[in-house]
């Protein structure tokens, strides 16, 4: 009934939209020009304003009235029986609102039949007023806009200011959002370094990580929760993934834009492309099932032993599903560095090669560092693969053979694993923030990069 | 009478040396015939104006002469044009080769996102023209001081290129490709973005250039092409309508056409 009540103050808003528009017409009869504003602004200002106050009043009456229906029950309730707890009194609330509902309750005493007869009443209540009020709300703004109309009414600047608020609610709910991830994070954080006792080095230079082993009451072990290991398996596979996913983007972007015909262009691109749309199990158990065996084989064919999950195969593999970003995205900048930089290099009798090495890619490299970056963060942040390929055993080593984990890996084996979830979410939620400091970090360094090259080029 | 002129013409033609020479030459992109079966010679060490309104195939056969409509795929160019005597378009000549003989200065200055020395020195390294970093140097000196630019530049060598004025990126991407030492330079427009002190400095760099160079020039300023060139070639829709001395084509012009454009009645 209150979807049906939104859709209703909609049609509303758009009826006053058109009521609105034919009325600035009417007032100036016919003549437009001597409007202020043109008569679709008028018209647009009538179905913000009516859509507004509904759906405002809608939100309102509809969250507020549940919540104020609530505590007069529960008030209801403990007057009649003054020495019962909160807690029973809830559950007498839910006993009657299963009985107004027709459903079952624990018990039925009189009480109960009483409470729930007025759950029935004011539930009644709030929803038809609800109903009623917000459509009145829009039948009274949405009159009053189109009382407001004449001549040098100004809709445009008004309904301008309007969408201004609009655009600018959306935005901070983005922000805001954020805001409150990155809090949360924070919080958590503390709440762990508060479980070890502010041993922070503990964490950030110990080079043990096995967390959920050493938990007595809720109380983890400071030698064990050191995220060294870690942050190195992730340096190591982003390292591997960014030595595969950079050259052969870069140069594949640089063959696609100024060597390849148009119709190799044409299917090229497009192929490319489609390896950022596998998704990421599909490259982790290719990498987990090919790849892998592929080089513990190849490995023991020269004598070597090499472990079945190692930070190769999930680096190379990593770098393959990274290459489409970084090739598509130097493909842009490449494409958009002008023409006539490069005739000006041709006219001067430059080959194609020294074209490309000493004009085209240093007027591309912000775009390029920015693609780059944007592959190392996908790189950091990648877990599928890792998890299938690379292996959860947090190893301290620096051989590129051997199974190493990352960050994100052990923030899933935490989140998923049997431990209750407050000891294991302190640990998840410090990894995912000491992760996120990283990357700003990262992206603060590179934007300074990118920034001064700017200054010299542009 | 027609006879006499014909021999006269020739004689004159034959008498000085001929640097370039097109021979029915036609140009379309795609299905656009841009240039329509011209014929032209251009002399050596002599300044050749190319006039005409706009769209008519100025810069297009410009580029013609060093190959530089090989970077444009729908671009077709057939018939023949001799570099002393040598077909450029011959399976045998690289484009690379001919453009560090025939250099180019663009219409809209082009300079490179390097330092202002690394644009003028861009050609002459990639060509090994300088044994060391003195004569590097001094090549870059002095194309910036013929190009009119040194002393603005000189103590800010090494920023970017892309920080100076308009006019001064076009005389800097002058000095460039006079850096390269090319035999032929062709400007299209070179002075389109410059005021006029630097203009006048532009033109009588061109005026110097001619000493040692063929120097070909599109201009759409009348009194420029009488200023600095010897031969003008007016171009219309696609034809060279006249060609001759640039004294003759602006006093006594023999098409009615040619007579039109530079008295400002068309284009
Ligand atoms: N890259 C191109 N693709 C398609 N057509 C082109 C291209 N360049 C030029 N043309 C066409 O060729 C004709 C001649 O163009 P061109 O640039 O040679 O004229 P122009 O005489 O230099 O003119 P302006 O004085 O305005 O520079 C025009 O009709 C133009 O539309
Ligand atoms: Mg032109």
């Amino acid at each position: 009934m209150l979807t049906l009540t939104f859709f209703a103050i909609l049609a509303l808003a758009l009826a006053f939209f058109v009521i609105g528009r034919s009325r600035a017409v009417a007032v100036v009869h016919g003549d437009v020009r001597l409007l202020h504003s043109r008569p679709n602004f008028h018209g647009i200002l009538a179905l913000l304003l009516s859509a507004i106050c509904g759906i405002a009043v809608l939100l309102l009456l509809g969250t507020m009235g549940a919540v104020w229906i609530e505590t007069h029950l529960l008030s209801a309730i403990l007057s009649a029986q003054p020495d019962m707890s909160p807690i029973e009194a809830e559950l007498v609330l839910s006993d009657a609102r299963a009985l107004a509902s027709g459903g079952i309750a624990s018990k039925s005493d009189p009480l109960r039949l009483e409470i729930a007869q007025q759950v029935a009443r004011l539930g009644a209540l709030h929803h038809w007023g609800t109903v009623i009020v917000s459509l009145v709300a829009t039948l009274v703004a949405g009159l009053w806009a189109l009382g407001k109309i004449s001549s040098d009414w100004r809709a445009r600047n008004r309904s301008e200011t309007i969408i201004r608020r609009i655009l600018m609610l959306t935005a901070a709910i983005a922000v805001l959002t954020t805001v409150g991830i990155v809090l949360s994070l924070i919080f958590e954080t503390i709440n762990f370094f508060n479980n070890i006792d502010w041993q922070v080095h503990k964490f950030l230079f110990g080079t043990t990580w096995s967390p959920l082993s050493g938990v007595q009451a809720g109380k983890l072990d400071p030698d064990k929760v050191g995220a060294v290991p870690l942050f190195a398996g992730t340096l190591m596979i982003t390292v591997i993934a960014m030595l595969v996913a950079v050259p052969v983007g870069l140069f594949s972007a640089v063959y696609l834009s100024d060597f390849a015909s148009p119709r190799v262009r044409a299917w090229a691109k497009p192929m490319l492309e489609l390896l950022a749309g596998i998704p990421t199990v599909v490259y982790g158990f290719f990498a987990a099932i090919t790849l892998a065996p592929f080089i513990r084989n190849s490995g023991e064919a020269i004598g070597l032993t090499i472990a079945s999950e190692s930070a190769l195969a999930a680096g190379i593999v990593m770098g393959i599903m990274i290459i489409p970003f970084i090739s598509s995205l130097s493909d842009d900048v490449i494409n958009a560095v002008p023409q006539s930089l490069r005739d000006g290099s041709y006219g001067l009798g430059a080959t194609k090669a020294e074209t490309i090495r000493q004009v085209v890619l240093p007027a591309a490299l912000p775009g390029i560092v920015s693609a780059v970056l944007l592959g190392v963060s996908r790189a950091v942040g990648e877990t599928m693969i890792v998890v299938m390929a690379a292996g959860q055993g947090a190893n301290l080593t620096a051989n590129p053979l051997e199974a190493v984990t990352t960050v994100t890996v052990q923030i899933v084996m935490l989140i998923t694993g049997d431990t209750e979830a407050s000891t294991a979410a302190g640990p998840a939620f410090t990894l995912g923030f000491t992760l996120f400091c990283v990357t700003l970090l990262m992206n603060i360094a590179a934007q300074r990069v990118v920034r001064k090259y700017r200054e010299l080029y542009d | 009478m027609l006879d006499t002129t014909q021999t006269l013409l020739t004689e004159r033609t034959m008498s000085k040396d001929i640097k370039i020479s097109a021979k029915g030459v036609d140009v379309f992109y795609g299905d656009t015939h841009a240039i329509k079966n011209v014929d032209l010679e251009i002399e050596n060490k002599a300044v050749t104006a190319f006039i005409g309104p706009s769209g008519c195939g100025k810069s297009t056969f410009l580029r013609c002469i060093n190959r530089m409509n090989d970077t444009i795929d729908i671009c077709r160019v057939t018939g023949d044009i001799l570099l002393e005597g040598q077909d450029i378009y011959a399976k045998s000549v690289d484009p690379v080769q001919l453009r560090a003989r025939v250099g180019m200065v663009f219409q809209k200055p082009n300079p490179f996102p390097k330092s202002i020395y690394d644009n003028v020195a861009y050609g002459p390294t990639i060509h090994g023209l300088a044994k060391n970093k003195a004569e590097l140097d001094e090549i870059v000196e002095q194309s910036l001081r013929r190009a009119a630019i040194w002393d603005e530049v000189k103590d800010r060598l090494h920023q970017p290129g892309t920080g100076l004025s308009g006019g001064q990126q076009q005389r800097l991407c002058i000095g460039r490709a006079i850096a390269t030492a090319p035999e032929v330079l062709l400007m299209d427009e070179p002075c389109s973005a410059l005021d006029p002190i630097a203009t006048a400095q532009v033109e009588e760099l061109i005026d110097d250039l001619r000493q040692n160079y063929t120097v070909v020039i599109v201009t759409h300023s009348m009194q420029q092409a009488a200023r600095v060139s010897q031969k003008t070639a007016f171009f219309h829709l696609g034809n060279v309508v006249e060609y001759g001395d640039t004294n003759k084509i602006f006093t006594n012009p023999e098409d009615s056409r040619t007579e039109s454009y530079i008295t400002g009645r068309i284009g």
